[in-house]
């Protein structure tokens, strides 16, 4: 028997949802247009002005708003309301130094944390679970996301948040935790952990909810055999809101999109055309009821299709596929976005050249980003001591500008592999997409 | 005074060493002495050769990253205690080695250290009131004579 957190949202006609977003959106392209100096000076450029914006069918004729955007207009330049109408405030990386931050109002907080309800409802939530979040709580929207959904649920919540596994398995055991929220890759490791200390049958977990991350269906299935759970992919992005966005129903098939919240379309990333539903493109997002920080038109930079068939589990909402890969160089490492930009600039900044190569792979479900730096006449010496003070003081510049730990790997000048004399900067092992 | 020691940087892995001396040998260039610094993934392999200029030159025409660095070679006894004799009045004036090793010549009852300091004029001074003999640049080679 399917659940829904809002039945009466979730599964409205598709008049009523077309209705609501070609409302929704006009009032959003006003409210904008009005209170963000930076997006009403890209309108005026493009010659549009709120009153060419009737319905979602105008929608393509607003200029799109991109990560860059967002690193320009920081820290406040798209904010819509007034500093102190908002209550919050989320961060996220950015593609160099400066880091991509949101706010919310109170109202804001509260569609989001619906958001997140409807997801945990959808995994079979009720005010009679634990649901026990392990997503990292603080600036990362992931903790706050679905611990504020499990609140309105009415669900018992852990604000476990990330690492401290002995923790973690000790409080799933004691206090019975039935939906887990986390990375993919965290849920594995956790799985694994729990197997190993032969707790398998202490834990009563039903559920999880996992995002912020690629995963295959290979992982799906391994997590849901190894925990006896059913694992539910949630999609989110701290620029919309958070987790949230878009969440898994039971058939798994594709992630619904709160569309009541959120107008989304894909367009061809080379020509910022619209395309066709079921064709692969870039995944746009154009928040409708955001108070705070609504973005028009942004470019996520995910690649993926939308689906409109019916799904039988009731919900109206189009789904989108899992995330097939990306359109920019961006890596998801340990759920947190990095751009080798960032390491770039840590490097130059420390002296070092931009000679180097980001290698990510995957150990124990664990993540390793390996970065590896050819070493310098400049930056050489012969104690063994300076050169690895040296390197220690990059880990630490790394680890500030990134959010996690990266291995630093000093190699031999000139044996970064290069093609067509241009260094190949990520090797991405784990396969993700 | 000093004397002059070419510090290599190397990865640590199979090979490099190799890749390393068998360059020397190709340029005719003989080690006196060797020392090996490493971590996981890198070393710093430090030698004293006959012919420190045309090392360098053969060093850096393959692309290799090393520096010149004057170290002190000092003479000691071959026998218990010769280096505690070295090591007493450095740390009595709180001189702080970096590193240090040993090597060896044909000449009988005498045996070599460098070591590496931060202020080797400091070093060297106190050394010399304490009678221990510094062997420099252009000694080296009489000292590997016979």
């Amino acid at each position: 028997m399917p659940n829904y957190y809002q039945p009466e949202i979730e599964c409205a006609s598709r008049e009523q949802i077309r209705h609501w977003q070609d409302e929704r959106l006009v009032h959003t392209v006003r409210h904008v247009y009005e209170n963000v100096e930076y997006y009403r000076k890209k309108m005026q450029k493009k010659g549009v002005t709120p009153d060419d914006i009737r319905s979602v069918d105008d929608l393509c004729k607003l200029p799109f708003l991109t990560k860059d955007d967002l690193r320009d207009a920081y820290p406040y330049g798209l904010l819509a309301k007034p500093l102190s109408d908002c209550v919050r405030i989320q961060s996220t990386s950015g593609t160099t130094g400066r880091r991509v931050v949101a706010f919310y109002t109170q109202h804001d907080i509260d569609l989001w944390d619906e958001c997140c309800a409807r997801a945990i409802v959808a995994a079979g939530g009720t005010k009679d679970d634990v649901v026990h979040v392990s997503y990292g709580y603080g600036l990362f929207t992931g903790g706050p996301g679905l611990n504020g959904g499990s609140h309105k649920v009415g669900s018992l919540t852990l604000p476990m948040s990330s690492g401290n596994t002995e923790r973690q398995i000790q409080f799933m055991c004691d206090l019975g935790s039935t939906i887990l929220c986390c990375t993919p890759s965290y849920a594995a490791y956790l799985a694994e952990s729990i197997i190993e200390r032969g707790l398998r049958d202490q834990i009563k977990l039903k559920a999880g909810i996992f995002g912020a991350e690629a995963w295959s269906e290979e992982m799906r299935h391994d997590i849901e055999e190894k925990l006896g759970i059913k694992a539910y992919d949630i999609y989110g992005l701290t620029e919309i809101s958070g987790p949230g966005v878009s969440f898994e129903c039971a058939e798994q098939g594709g992630m619904h999109i709160n569309e009541d919240h959120f107008i989304a379309e894909i367009i061809d990333p080379n020509t910022g055309e619209v395309l066709p539903d079921g064709e692969k493109g870039e995944l746009v997002f154009t928040s409708i009821t955001k108070e705070a920080f609504p973005l028009l038109r942004y470019r996520t930079r995910d690649i993926c299709a939308l689906n409109r068939t019916p799904c039988s589990c009731g919900r109206t909402h189009v789904r989108m596929s899992k995330p097939m890969g990306r359109s920019d160089d961006m890596l998801i490492v340990k759920g947190v976005n990095v751009f080798p930009s960032q390491i770039e600039t840590v490097l130059l900044a420390q002296g070092y050249p931009a000679n180097y190569q980001i290698i990510v792979s995957r150990e124990n479900n664990s993540d390793l980003l390996e970065v590896l730096v050819e070493m310098t006449p400049e930056m050489f010496s012969d104690a063994l001591s300076t050169v690895s003070a040296r390197e220690h003081d990059l880990v630490g510049a790394l680890k500030a500008m990134l959010g996690i730990y990266a291995k630093v790997r000093l190699v031999a000048p000139k044996t970064i592999t290069r093609s067509e004399g241009k260094a190949v900067r990520v090797i991405d092992k784990r396969n993700l997409y | 005074m000093t004397t002059k020691q070419l510090s290599v940087f190397l990865e640590n892995k199979p090979g490099q060493l190799i890749e390393f001396t068998r360059l020397l040998q190709e340029n005719n260039v003989n080690m006196h002495a060797m020392c090996l610094a490493d971590t996981k993934d890198f070393g710093i392999v430090r030698v004293i050769v006959d012919d420190s200029y045309k090392a360098a030159c053969v060093l850096k025409e393959a692309g290799f990253v090393f520096s010149i660095t004057p170290v002190l070679a000092v003479e000691i006894p071959d026998r218990p205690g010769g280096l505690v004799h070295v090591f007493e009045p450095l740390a009595a004036e709180g001189v702080n080695l970096e590193y240090t090793y040993a090597f060896t010549s044909r000449k009988e009852g005498s045996a070599y250290m460098i070591l590496r300091v931060t202020d080797n004029e400091k070093a060297a001074e106190i050394l010399g009131k304490n009678d221990i003999r510094l062997i420099c640049q252009h000694e080296l080679a009489e000292v590997f004579k016979n």
